[in-house]
């Protein structure tokens, strides 16, 4: 076959998607816009958070908002020493499971942080809201050590 | 109710996905002749199928496609669509025709857009040519082509679309 030069380009490919909130996940992403972080009760008694719509035993609708505090508790965590463009943090930073007071299950969130030294599980965080807040997780930029 | 109003119902929600595409030996070479004015095609040894754009192998045989063959760019329309929705990051207005159209001498379809018709007489077996740019904004691309547009020639029977040998007169 003829011989041709090999071209290359980039490309991006974009799902521009819009997702309904539906009335729980609406309350939570409202409640941050106002910076306050929202769970619900589920049939056990358990506060879950962020809130889900229906319960994980019984499957029965959940409605019970409870507010919870913007403090919490590493569970677990892992270390992202590379970040990459799309990640909350331009440099080395910690995804968590933090389970926020008076909530019963753990929430992932980022953990802003100099050294994975300083990252432990059963360490004290604190929620550091964004300048602006527009009913998305990211309101939340990062959680901070205490 | 002003709090049900500030209730936030839906969020956006992009993933962009982000390619390095490289298009191979039998596409880049396709481009190089379009970069040129040329629309190729690339017959099959085994059952002399043309396929345009080329792929670099017979999807049916399985086998490497070397033969490079020169399409006149005249055309037929195999199917349509009348796309009536914009569609994000489409510069291109609504309604407007989107058509798999074969290639005279080629034996499989490929897409690319209609114009300068009335899109409620777009019809299968409906003959049609390219509409090139200028010269000069030829690049490696297919919109080197920016449309095709009806041709005053008898249609082309349902049964015989993709069937027209290469240099063959149409009838």
């Amino acid at each position: 076959m003829l011989e041709s030069e090999v071209l290359s380009q980039a490309f991006e490919l974009g799902f521009t998607y819009t997702r309904s909130t539906g009335p729980i996940v609406g309350r939570f992403l409202t409640d941050l816009k106002n910076r306050k972080i929202t769970g619900i009760k589920a049939s056990d008694g358990r506060v879950i958070v962020p809130p889900m719509e229906f319960d994980p035993d019984t499957a029965e609708a959940l409605s019970e908002f409870v507010g919870v505090g913007s403090e919490g508790e590493i569970v677990s965590w892992c270390w992202v020493a590379r970040p990459r463009d799309a990640h909350p943090l331009d440099k080395p930073f910690a995804w968590a499971m933090i389970k926020l007071d008076g909530a019963d299950v753990a929430m992932v969130h980022c953990v802003k942080a100099e050294s994975q030294n300083d990252v432990a599980t059963g360490a004290r965080v604190r929620a550091v809201w964004a300048d602006e807040t527009f009913g998305m997780m990211t309101d939340i930029r990062w959680f901070e050590l205490l | 109710m002003s709090e049900q109003q500030d209730m936030i119902t839906d969020i956006k929600t992009p993933v962009y996905l982000q390619y390095n595409f490289t298009a191979g030996k039998s596409p880049a070479r396709f481009l190089s002749q379009i970069k040129q004015g040329i629309l190729t095609g690339q017959r099959c040894p085994s059952c002399q199928n043309v396929y345009c754009p080329p792929r670099g192998s017979c999807a049916a045989c399985g086998v490497a496609t070397e033969e490079e063959v020169v399409l006149s760019g005249k055309a037929t329309v195999q199917s349509f669509t009348i796309v009536a929705i914009p569609i994000p990051g489409n510069p291109i207005k609504p309604p407007f025709v989107i058509a798999n159209l074969v290639a005279d001498g080629a034996n499989i379809s490929f897409i690319h857009l209609m114009s300068d018709c009335v899109n409620e007489e777009v019809h299968m077996g409906q003959r049609v040519e390219p509409v090139w740019k200028p010269q000069e904004e030829w690049g490696y691309a297919m919109d080197n082509i920016k449309y095709f547009k009806p041709l005053d020639e008898p249609d082309m029977t349902i049964e015989d679309i993709g069937k027209l040998a290469l240099n063959a007169e149409k009838v």
